[in-house]
């Protein structure tokens, strides 16, 4: 895989590496996105490690506990250790998010370029099609789908990661749109180069800094909108440990214990921020020109 | 004017393609659930005559083309077909809903505006003082909280321990309160982002320079020059966050009991009423485009300098 992002890459890019991460390591806010990422994906990784317990056994005879030392962050309604479900549900939060964000992607970015770069009839089609996605509110289309798909894990991941592809094409469309009139396009035309070997070694990367933004930044949105639907309970089914839905349950022991409506809404809100500040740090590392538009 | 008229009507005329092509999306997409969409609509306990009614009214047995031009036909007359949970018209149970989520969404769109405008100001005017990180820090919060554990939250604090406000319902002015001020978090903070960069914009530019150099009050050229140009990127954003309201209006509609279109929805989705589901997706979509519609028609009162060509 690495050797094939070289090959698209060009030297320019590689050299520019060094340099985006000296500018990221000194952005505050998003070596703490950064930090708070890493650390949930290491917590999901290692949750076997950090915690003895099951995340899925129940003992009724424990139920809606408070934290204490045997259940750090207490118990749910069931007896099930709430810090255990919150570190497996990890996994899984981000298992969809990244999921998620891919499937955006492939849709959305060779849309986005085809769309840039051929312009004419393709263009407004394609464009066409992404002002109809658009015109659904993006959490309400990822609602919709899952109502007619059915809920469950795949599901869930194709309805959130649908709503990011209209994004991810207008984007690219735009970066494309620029890219394609630059001198080395027009030398690589020139010079008889094929449209695959234009769009690969020159356009794309490119046009990889905004979407390397809004991936991140997508990553944020895909796990509110995922996590939103599991509250609702048309996500991942339990007993599955996931923090929506473990929110939507635990809503309805507020009025006995709030610890299990509590920690899995943190563990949402610390995601989504970690995202949201790494992307934000990324856009400030890779092209400053982006504030605003991204 | 005429300008503006025909301006307008181009709009209405792109409007209506856009939510032509939505409304054969929404039908496509019933027709292709898997299995029979008449036995689906019908609901798991009817009987065979029940879903070969439902065939022939719904126009089933026809080919696609056909029921689409028939859907289409209906929706031109307002009617969205029959709820398969209640047997009453979908057009009546969404209008009934209706109301109480218009409440709650105009609620949170004024608090987002009432609070944002002013902090984004004020986070431009004392840009990269503590101040404005402080705000920085809020519009982030405001961004990353999932608005249903903002909402249980909320009612956590200030309905059980506090006891300031009701936790559900919607039978006082009080219940209002803290189902606004969730839904309303994301909208304050995006709204407010949006006024900081739109501000700072605004105050490197020449007539601000002008306006200070001419001996301006700073009240005079923050507020008189510069806010009211940068308020006009901040109506768009206004309009294009009214899609995530309605999205987040579903989830605070859900946490709050608020009898809204979005609780309407999630329970459509589970007593597998189709007819509804498909209605209240089609409305909520014609509601966000219309708000963005009008949103770039105030632009031309907002704006003299915009002409509509």
């Amino acid at each position: 895989m690495a050797s094939l992002i070289r090959e698209f890459v060009t030297s320019e890019q590689i050299r520019g590496f060094p340099e985006v991460w000296g500018r990221l390591s000194r952005h505050r806010a998003a070596l703490v996105g950064l930090g708070i990422v890493l650390a949930l994906g290491l917590a999901g990784a290692l949750a076997p490690f950090l915690t003895p317990h099951d995340p899925i056994r129940q003992d009724l005879n424990q139920v809606l506990l408070p934290p204490s030392l045997e259940h750090p962050l207490g118990t749910d309604h069931l007896g099930r250790d709430l810090l255990a479900r919150i570190l497996y549900g990890g996994r899984l939060s981000l298992f969809i998010g990244v999921l998620a964000v891919a499937f955006g992607l492939t849709i959305g970015v060779p849309l986005g370029v085809v769309s840039g770069y051929y312009r004419g009839g393709v263009d407004l089609v394609v464009q066409r099609l992404v002002d109809i996605m658009l015109a659904f509110p993006s959490f309400l289309l990822a609602l919709a789908l899952v109502a007619l798909l059915g809920v469950g894990l795949t599901n869930v991941i194709v309805a959130v990661g649908i709503s990011t592809v209209p994004r991810f094409a207008r984007i690219v469309r735009g970066s494309v749109l620029s890219i394609r009139e630059q001198v080395y396009v027009e030398a690589a035309r020139a010079v008889g180069a094929p449209d695959l070997l234009i769009l690969f070694r020159h356009v794309l990367p490119n046009a990889l800094a905004p979407v390397i933004v809004q991936a991140t930044l997508s990553m944020g949105i895909t796990i509110l909108v995922a996590a939103g639907l599991g509250f609702l309970g048309l996500g991942v089914q339990p007993p599955t440990p996931e923090w929506g839905a473990m929110l939507g349950e635990g809503r309805l022991y507020i009025f006995h214990s709030p610890y299990a409506a509590t920690f899995p809404g943190l563990a949402i809100f610390l995601a989504v921020m970690g995202f949201n500040l790494l992307g934000d740090g990324l856009r400030d590392a890779l092209d400053p020109r982006l504030r605003g538009i991204l | 004017m005429s300008g503006l008229l025909r301006y307008v009507l181009q709009r209405i005329l792109a409007l209506a393609v856009t939510l032509f092509f939505v409304a054969l999306v929404v039908f496509l997409l019933v027709r292709l659930l898997p299995g029979d969409p008449a036995r689906v609509i019908a609901g798991v306990f009817a009987t065979e005559e029940d879903v070969q009614r439902i065939r022939v009214q719904l126009n089933l047995d026809k080919p696609i083309p056909t029921q689409f031009a028939y859907f289409l036909a209906s929706l031109l007359r307002g009617d969205l077909g029959i709820s398969a949970r209640t047997s009453e018209p979908v057009t009546r149970e969404i209008l009934s809903r209706l109301p109480a989520t218009v409440k709650l969404a105009a609620a949170s769109t004024l608090i987002a505006a009432a609070v944002g405008i002013p902090l984004g100001t004020v986070a431009a005017t004392k840009a990269h003082s503590s101040l404005d990180f402080a705000i920085s820090a809020l519009v982030l919060f405001g961004i990353s909280m999932p608005v249903y554990w903002l909402g249980i939250i909320l009612i956590i604090v200030f309905a059980i321990h506090l006891r300031w406000f009701p936790a559900a319902g919607a039978d006082q002015l009080s219940s209002l309160v803290l189902p606004s001020l969730t839904l309303a978090a994301f909208s304050v903070a995006f709204v407010a982002r949006m006024t900081r960069s739109s501000m700072l914009e605004v105050l490197r530019q020449d007539y601000i320079r002008t306006a200070w150099a001419k001996g301006l009050s700073e009240l005079v050229v923050l507020y008189r020059h510069a806010l009211r140009n940068a308020l006009i990127p901040v109506l768009t954003v206004i309009g294009l966050q009214f899609g995530e309201l309605l999205g987040g209006a579903v989830l605070t509609e859900s946490v709050f009991s608020w009898p809204g279109v979005g609780r309407l929805l999630v329970d459509s989705i589970f007593s597998r009423d189709y007819p509804v589901v498909q209605g209240i997706v089609l409305i909520f979509a014609c509601l966000f485009a219309l708000v963005n519609l009008v949103v770039d028609v105030l632009y031309g009162f907002i704006d003299p300098r915009i002409r509509y060509e």
